[in-house]
């Protein structure tokens, strides 16, 4: 055939044959694009044989990797052309240069139509060319409907049609919400029908992705496509030039059989029939031949007609022939066949439910396990992982384990992924799983995943059970000369936690376990110095009776690596020194860690997520999102461990007290509770179940707001953060025997204090180890408080003990106090109380308990105060006169000039008596700035006993007011007047009350208010506005 | 669908490249350097089958030179097979008996026949007589 040779592009490529090495083919290509800039920039002289050749210079300069960062305009242009030769090279190598995000390809649009749409049909192939192989949006906005013309037109040669289907192929597949394809069914119906194979072939392609869209609406083409299968099944009219091998187009049998697999089901038996007929014969007609491209057609032909059996499934009989016959094929040495054998028999397992059949050729499988070529083994990997389920697992898990030490390189890690997953999903026992991850990082440690260990960790960590055989298992391995890194992290989380339990054992004391690790030390990046670090600081927390030896040791360690340059292991080093000496609160800050909540394996995930990027969504998995055939409820099952149901925690905490606290005002413990219900949980008879503990523990620890570990652990340290030398200082200050108080509180027990003076039910008290709720009812002078007392560790607390410190004028008997809290338990302690006459002062519960070495000691007020025995009480003007009256003067009814008074309008101070239950009777003073109320008090001296109040305000100084208060007993008016003096001073919890004043603060957290002496309000007043 | 055709010697030479995905420069390179180490040593014995990051490489090795198709993973094999050597019987008989230096001084002719063959990813003509027809009416223009 002649060569229309372009002289200059023939001496340029000799050239750069010629050259003798890279530099001076460099050398030569920087000339050749020097020239062609020059000649560029000076277009005027370019004849467009010259611009021509030029650009395919540059095209070739391309080719051969270098940067062409200049002449894409060139090229563009020659796209507008008038002649076929420079128009032709400018489609040609803009579709090369260029892709569909070049902003260039913009210029060509209109040429680009005009040619689709213009009479030259040359120019129409050229333009249809380049855009379906780079056509982006803005092309399929502006060309779609005159490419859909082309495409049907009748008077288009079929060269132009079946360019016009893959291009509009490709600009559907890209933008198909830009392509309207509404009604297009009946246009592919009738494509369907062409003759030209060429324009079939192209069509059905188009057809495809249509299809694998949206299969109903071409429900009319399927019975076409089974004839198209037909007639090149049985050779019936196909050209010559359209056989290959003497196999009529082989590419357009695949690509018919593919278009059926997008359909669900073939309704029409006559259809059906015809369909499996064709199928029968191409099953059992393929035989195998000398010749390698015909084998391969054939065999092309055969596997995507084993793939529609297996999508169209029912016909059983058949099913058991393509098992035999994939049978066949992973036995063969033709490794291309064996390949598709093994890949299809993986499919074959996704639509159908073969496994049993299938795991007659384990063996036949494993070996190609084995087999020299990566594809084959891959393709073995993924079978078995498909066919693996509890009956087998064992051994293909034991084969890839024992496989992975050979493995090359590029195959470990999904070798590992793999093993992972198939022994967390199929584990006959936990203990196995342990071994088969620890074997996998031994083998393949770099190729082990965090994802793995962690997983393992979590395994652990929520079964008890496995988790002494974890730790004795880690310990070996650690015990080997060379250990992979992955391992010593593995091991220094899981001694860590759990290597106390082998602390009877040889060979297995805390200083022996933590040499075993410290060893590793030296050898290892920072990330695992710090889970050393946290290993460490749990050894020495779990070593009983204490070892100084070893505590000096790791306090040494911990000294080194406070200057660390490493931030992590700065903080870890100073954190966990500072811990170190916190006694009861190291106890359980550094408490094992809670269990994990139940959920998908990441591993699966990552396996499952596996991005697969193709054309169209494959047949198999459109069909795997309709049906879920029974190996994929397989595939899908759960850790054989299960996942425990889960149960929301409002369950199973204490529902009266936080239902009790939502309707009340918004207090700030209100919050505080909230989130702390969680740990809060009824009094179970039993120990609780390990279950139950998850669950409680997920979103105290896990997932839900900063926890109470979280929280203390901030506390603790948080007065040490000056660096190591506020360390010492604090050390050196706080003498060890008076530790006894390191346990901080979580929240301002005053703040607490008061809030409860006003509502019924909350939380008294908490810190890390115990929450004291209350809860109570008061009738006339009688109240009924319920203390819950609440174990939030995991170990027991013990030597409990609770002590009322009454005053004078209360009666309280509490019910018998258990000396021992269980783990995570809740115990309640009912307490009576009598009100025998009027007062202020306040009873105070002393409560103690033992956690590990630590006594922890706190005194709480009791909110068994005055205004809880108030009951709220609406009096007439006919009533409240004649009493008032009545009551003369000093000692039964007082007045006072109150001031510093915290302002408030009126209707806010009215709020504020309510919330003490005292009413005020609106309309009984004429003045609107005064208040007159009323409410009557119970005790056992006074009886119910009517009090009346008056307040006489000062609009234009609302600092101060009048109070003038009476009752029928002096005791009783004294006080109230005091008590309500004291709301209007200081408002200590008031709703909206910024900030509690400084009197509030002013107590000291842990004991009960001083008391000021009831006789000298001067000395009160002068106390708290001084 | 074919995500890209390489053209490639043994000694990594690309012959030619036609991508049918949108692929930045830089990444075009680093693929022709991948898919040619990852064929180049593979034992004639082996498969004509190799996984290439999410897809799948189908190859055939003429003489010195390699022919790729990067395809996706559920696409036919065997099928992508035969028409590399489809196209190389194509080039054979337009070249008369094809050589690398037809390819390598004609690669402009290359990507015309190639246009014929392929279009957007896909098969567009598998008669080779219809081809060859297709090119001496295209000489012609010339």
């Amino acid at each position: 055939m002649a060569m229309h040779g372009m002289r200059g592009l023939s001496v340029f490529i000799s050239d750069i044959r010629n050259c003798p090495n890279k530099d001076q083919e460099r050398l030569r290509v920087d000339k050749e694009l020097g020239n062609i800039r020059t000649r560029f920039k000076n277009e005027k002289g370019l004849t467009p044989y010259e611009k021509k050749k030029y650009v395919w210079k540059m095209l070739y300069i391309y080719m051969l990797g270098y940067d062409v960062d200049f002449g894409h305009m060139e090229a563009v242009s020659l796209i507008s052309a008038p002649k076929y030769p420079e128009k032709q090279v400018g489609y040609i190598v803009t579709s090369c240069l260029l892709n569909e995000n070049h902003d260039f390809l913009r210029l060509a649009i209109n040429t680009v139509r005009n040619d689709i749409i213009g009479r030259n049909e040359t120019f129409q192939c050229l333009a249809l060319t380049m855009v379906g192989n780079i056509g982006g949006r803005e092309f399929a906005e502006s060309l779609a409907p005159d490419v859909q013309k082309l495409l049907l037109s009748s008077s288009c040669r079929p060269l132009v049609r079946k360019k016009a289907a893959l291009c509009l192929l490709r600009l559907y597949r890209k933008n198909p919400d830009v392509v309207n394809v509404d009604g297009w069914a009946d246009r592919m119906a009738q494509l369907l029908d062409e003759r030209d194979l060429g324009v079939l072939t192209s069509s059905m392609s188009l057809l495809v992705a249509l299809v694998a869209n949206n299969h109903e609406a071409y429900w009319t083409c399927l019975p076409k496509c089974v004839k198209i299968l037909e007639r090149l099944a049985r050779n019936q009219d196909v050209p010559q030039e359209y056989t290959y091998y003497g196999i009529p187009s082989p590419w357009l049998q695949v690509k018919t059989m593919r278009a059926l697999q997008y359909f669900p089901a073939i309704e029409d038996p006559n259809t059906r029939r015809t369909l499996f007929e064709v199928l029968q014969r191409i099953l059992m007609g393929t035989d195998v031949v000398k010749n390698v491209n015909k084998n391969n057609a054939s065999h092309a032909v055969l596997f995507e007609a084993l793939a529609l059996v297996m999508h169209l499934d029912a016909e059983k009989e058949m099913m058991s022939q393509c098992v035999a016959l994939l049978g066949k094929f992973i036995a063969v040495r033709e490794p291309n066949i064996r390949y598709l054998g093994l890949e299809n028999m993986t499919r074959m397992l996704m639509v159908t439910d073969v496994q049993d059949i299938i795991k007659r050729h384990q063996a036949q499988i494993i070996t190609s396990l084995k087999d020299p070529d990566i594809s084959i083994r891959r393709r073995a990997l993924d079978l078995l992982y498909g066919m693996c389920d509890v009956t087998n697992a064992k051994d293909i898990v034991e084969e890839i384990l024992q496989y992975l030490s050979t493995a090359d390189f590029a195959m470990r890690e999904e070798l590992s992924l793999k093993a992972a997953i198939l022994a967390e999903k199929f584990a006959p026992d936990l203990s196995w799983y342990v071994d088969v991850i620890l074997q996998l990082i031994d083998k393949a440690g770099d190729f082990i995943s965090d994802d793995i260990w962690f997983r393992v960790v979590q395994f652990v960590t929520n079964n008890e059970d496995l988790q002494p055989y974890a730790a004795t298992k880690v310990k070996e391995y650690l015990e080997k000369p060379a250990v992979h890194e992955t391992m010593v992290k593995v091991s220094a989380y899981i001694l860590g936690e759990y290597s106390h339990l082998l602390s009877r054992r040889p060979g297995c004391s805390p200083k022996e376990i933590f040499s075993i690790l410290h060893e590793k030390l030296p050898t290892v990046s920072t990330t695992t110095i710090s889970i050393l670090l946290s290993a460490y600081a749990k050894i020495l927390m779990h070593t009983q009776p204490p070892d100084q030896e070893l505590q000096n040791q790791i306090w040494a360690i911990f000294n080194k690596y406070e200057s660390c340059i490493d931030a992590e292991i700065q903080q870890r080093a100073v954190e966990y020194f500072a811990l170190s000496r916190k006694g009861a609160a190291l106890m359980d800050i550094l408490a094992e860690m809670p269990k994990f909540p139940e959920r998908q394996s990441s591993l699966i995930k990552k396996a499952e997520d596996a991005e697969i990027d193709t054309a169209e969504q494959s047949a198999i998995k459109l069909r795997a999102q309709q049906q879920t055939s029974n190996a994929l409820v397989v595939t899908d099952s759960r850790p054989a461990n299960g996942t425990p149901p889960q149960v929301p925690v409002g369950q199973l905490s204490l529902v009266k007290v936080p239902s009790m606290i939502s309707n009340e005002d918004h207090n700030s413990t209100d919050h505080a509770l909230s989130h702390e219900n969680g740990t809060l949980s009824k009094v179970d008879p039993q120990p609780p179940s390990a279950d139950l503990l998850g669950d409680l523990l997920g979103p105290l620890a896990i997932e839900g707001p900063p926890g109470a570990t979280v929280q203390s652990e901030h506390n603790a340290v948080s007065g040490m953060e000056g660096g190591p030398g506020a360390v010492d200082d604090v050390s050196a200050i706080v003498p060890i025997e008076e530790q006894e108080n390191t346990v901080q509180p979580i929240g301002n027990i005053a703040e607490r204090f008061h809030a409860l003076c006003l509502k019924d039910s909350g939380v008294l008290y908490e810190d890390p180890h115990i929450q004291i709720g209350i809860k109570a009812e008061w009738r006339a002078h009688h109240g009924r408080l319920v203390l819950f007392l609440g174990n939030k560790n995991i170990a027991p607390l013990v030597s409990v003990q609770a002590l009322i410190l009454p005053p004078a004028h209360l009666k309280i008997e509490l019910s018998l106090v258990p000396d021992t809290i269980p783990p995570r338990a809740q115990v309640q302690c009912p307490l009576e109380v009598a009100n025998l006459r009027p007062s202020r002062d306040v009873a105070v519960l002393d409560f103690s308990y033992k956690f590990g070495a630590n006594m922890v000691n706190v005194k709480l007020r009791l909110p068994a105060v005055l205004n809880k025995f108030l009951q709220p009480i609406t009096v007439s003007a006919e009533e409240f006169f004649p009493q008032w009256r009545s009551l003369t003067g000093p000692p039964l009814k007082l007045q006072e000039v109150v001031r510093g008074v915290r302002p408030m309008p009126l209707p806010e101070m009215a709020n504020l008596l309510h919330s003490f239950r005292i009413m005020t009777c609106p309309g009984l003073d004429p003045n609107p700035n005064n208040l007159v109320a009323s409410t009557t008090f119970y005790s056992e001296s006074t009886r119910a006993m009517l009090c009346l109040i008056r307040i006489e305000t000062d609009p234009a100084d609302r600092t101060q007011l009048r109070m003038t208060l009476g009752s029928g007993d002096p005791t009783l008016t004294f006080e109230l007047k005091e008590f309500i003096k004291e709301q209007l001073i200081s408002i200590p919890m008031a709703p909206r009350a910024p900030a509690p004043p400084a009197a509030a603060l002013a107590t000291p957290a842990a004991t009960p208010t001083p008391q000021i002496p009831p006789n000298d309000p001067a000395a009160l007043l002068a106390g708290l506005l001084g | 669908m074919i995500r890209f055709i390489l053209l490639q010697n043994r000694q990594g030479k690309t012959r030619l490249a036609k991508y049918y995905v949108p692929l930045e420069d830089s990444e075009k390179h680093k693929v022709e350097y991948e898919v040619h180490r990852l064929v180049v040593n593979r034992d004639p014995k082996f498969t004509n089958f190799v996984e290439f990051r999410t897809h799948k490489v189908i190859y055939r090795r003429y003489a010195g030179l390699f022919f790729s198709l990067c395809v996706d993973i559920t696409d036919n094999e065997l099928a992508y097979l035969e028409s590399i050597h489809l196209f190389v019987e194509i080039l054979d008989h337009f070249f008369s008996n094809v050589c690398e230096l037809d390819l390598v001084f004609n690669f402009h002719k290359v990507y015309l026949i190639l246009d014929e063959f392929i279009l957007a990813g896909e098969l567009q003509e598998t008669s080779k007589k219809a081809i060859i027809e297709r090119m001496g009416e295209l000489e012609k223009l010339e």
